[in-house]
């Protein structure tokens, strides 16, 4: 029995060395997605375009475009007349305007116009612009403290979400495939009748996606330590366990897959409409779970991602341990020994 | 442990909910017997073959293959026998070597035994220069070869081929029946279904189903004496002629 067990789980390696598409998603994505989100990718919105619009240039309006334009968000593209607002924002020549009142010397009042087609740029260029008028002195500011991430760094924010996608796309999607393949050509079959058990083929399909997915782990925790400066700070244990758990949890959704449908095709796009969008949409990774509507909060709770996630997120950014994401790791156990126990039984109930 | 019947059917019976999908059938295959299994599409055939196989659980009857009971020894049985599919089910991407030593692995057989197994068929099939090809690249006579050869690696009791020459042309199908005769030789029975009735006249014995139940069985030249008919196609037209099922 050991001996066509190894046989077996060799094979499976094999297949996934032999295939080199195999190899490339399940090591190469996780690499390129790292440095796409932790470097290209940013929600930080850096070299603002300003001009600025006064009727008389002051030393003191002066003093503040200087303050303007030595600003390394901003780039400061010169002066208008105010008659030229509008169209300097309408073609595109800049993203905002500063307009500075006639008695600017007196009043301190100014007037900032942001172009808004992208709204995201517009609150942070107009964040930026308010702050620097405002910082004379004359109105009151909030003192704001940042905590856990100071420099508001989007890269940060990205690897737990990203942790959450690859381990979906791994050993759901890839263990999908490889099992429902062997249904399409026939193999299956064969196997069922030799000696090997039901539960040694299935348990033989999913080691090597989970060891791809091991190494996934460890790839992600080397980039994010040592080339995007993720604190991890957190309890390390903590974060493989809730991990693995997650990626556990992911194989039996794949296995799942596997006994619902018959041809690779659809494998591939189950995987990848029903784990792999609600992963982006639906866990938090971009869109705050508490600012969707209540169903779509309500739905969300059997996104297995919804709970990985965030307890990344405490554990990696906020340094957290395991007392704080007790809840969600919880979840997730239970989620994924119902997931196990049912596509174990479904697997066998196919060969009646 | 030696027998001489390799597999006994007493009135071994599946039903699927109130369609009897096998009845009742009752027939013996001896050690070394090329026994085929005759019967058009959807009469039975291959839920007959699964239950032999310990795919699935007869609802009534017994059969026992090589000896141990389908019903309660299914581990057993599986142990004892081959399976070779209609798609010959082999792994494209792998080599005929890394096929061979997988299915010889799976049936327990030693690292040295494998190797000595794989020199043994490269010289039989002629496949020397071709052991560390991918599967894919043979044409498919010799995919058929290989696949028969790895289906009965384990020197099983009996060998179950559901049928093995579709889509193949008649003289590679010649050719892989002088395989399966050698293989008979040597001891192992081989259970074959088909529908080229030219087939059927190379099996030592056939049964033919007919909506569930076997019509008819004996050597090809007894049923054609039986049936008045100048051939097996004619036997299985003459028989198929009143079934139910389509």
């Amino acid at each position: 029995m050991k001996k066509s067990f190894l046989a077996f789980i060799r094979k499976e390696f094999l297949h996934i060395v032999r295939d080199p598409r195999t190899m490339l998603i399940a090591l190469l994505i996780p690499v390129v997605q790292m440095v796409l989100f932790g470097f290209a990718i940013s929600m930080e919105v850096n070299d603002v375009e300003v001009m600025v619009a006064a009727p008389k240039i002051t030393p003191a309006i002066e003093a503040k475009v200087s303050q303007i334009a030595h600003n390394p968000y901003i780039t400061f593209k010169g002066y208008i007349p105010a008659a030229d607002v509008d169209k300097a924002i309408s073609t595109n020549r800049t993203m905002a305007v500063v307009v500075f009142s006639p008695d600017y010397d007196i009043t301190r009042e100014s007037q900032v116009v942001v172009d808004a087609s992208n709204p995201v740029t517009a609150q942070s260029s107009s964040g930026y612009l308010t702050r620097i008028l405002a910082d004379a002195g004359l109105r009151f500011q909030p003192g704001v403290t940042i905590l856990y991430n100071p420099r508001l760094k989007s890269g940060y924010n990205f690897v737990p979400g990203i942790m959450g996608l690859i381990f979906m796309l791994i050993c759901a999607m890839l263990t999908s495939v490889s099992i429902v393949k062997e249904k399409e050509t026939g193999t299956m079959e064969v196997l069922l009748v030799s000696p090997l058990r039901p539960v040694m083929i299935v348990i033989a399909k999913i080691i090597p996606y989970f060891c791809l997915a091991a190494v996934d782990l460890i790839l992600i925790l080397l980039i994010s330590r040592y080339a995007l400066d993720v604190p991890l700070s957190g309890s390390m244990v903590a974060l493989v366990a809730i991990s693995l758990v997650y990626i556990i949890l992911a194989l039996a959704l794949g296995l799942f897959v596997s006994t619902v449908v018959d041809s690779q095709m659809a494998a591939l796009l189950i995987s990848g409409m029903v784990f792999i969008i609600p992963v982006i949409m639906l866990s938090g990774m971009i869109f705050p779970v508490e600012n969707m509507p209540v169903v779509l909060q309500w739905i969300s709770n059997i996104v297995p991602a919804r709970w990985y996630i965030p307890a990344m997120r405490k554990i990696m950014i906020e340094g957290l341990g395991f007392g704080y994401v007790c809840k969600e790791l919880v979840v997730l156990i239970v989620m994924a020994v119902a997931l196990t126990a049912i596509s174990i039984k479904r697997f066998k109930i196919r060969l009646q | 442990m030696e027998i001489d019947e390799v597999i006994t059917a007493e009135n071994l019976t599946k039903r699927f909910g109130n369609f009897t999908a096998v009845d009742a059938i009752s027939f013996h295959v001896k050690r070394g017997e090329i026994f085929g299994f005759l019967g058009a599409n959807g009469a039975g055939k291959s839920t007959a073959m699964r239950m032999l196989c310990g795919l699935s659980l007869p609802t009534s009857g017994k059969a026992a293959v090589a000896g141990y009971d389908i019903a309660t020894e299914s581990e057993k049985v599986k142990r004892h026998i081959g399976y070779m599919s209609q798609r010959f089910s082999l792994y494209d991407e792998l080599t005929v070597r890394q096929n061979i030593s997988l299915f010889a692995g799976i049936y327990g057989l030693g690292r040295k035994e494998i190797s000595e197994r794989c020199d043994a068929l490269a010289r039989e099939l002629d496949f020397s220069a071709q052991m560390d090809v991918p599967v894919s690249v043979l044409p498919l006579g010799q995919q058929q070869k290989l696949a028969f050869s790895v289906a009965t690696i384990h020197r099983p009791e009996v060998v179950f081929l559901d049928e093995p020459t579709g889509g193949v042309d008649p003289i590679t199908r010649r050719r892989f029946w002088e395989l399966i005769y050698r293989t008979a030789e040597s001891g192992t029975a081989v259970f074959v279904t088909t529908h080229y009735m030219d087939e059927a006249e190379y099996c030592r014995r056939v049964s033919i189903m007919v909506d569930g139940k076997i019509k008819a069985m004996g050597t090809p030249s007894e049923l054609k004496k039986k049936f008045d008919a100048a051939d097996m196609d004619e036997v299985f037209r003459r028989l198929a002629r009143n079934a139910q099922r389509q």
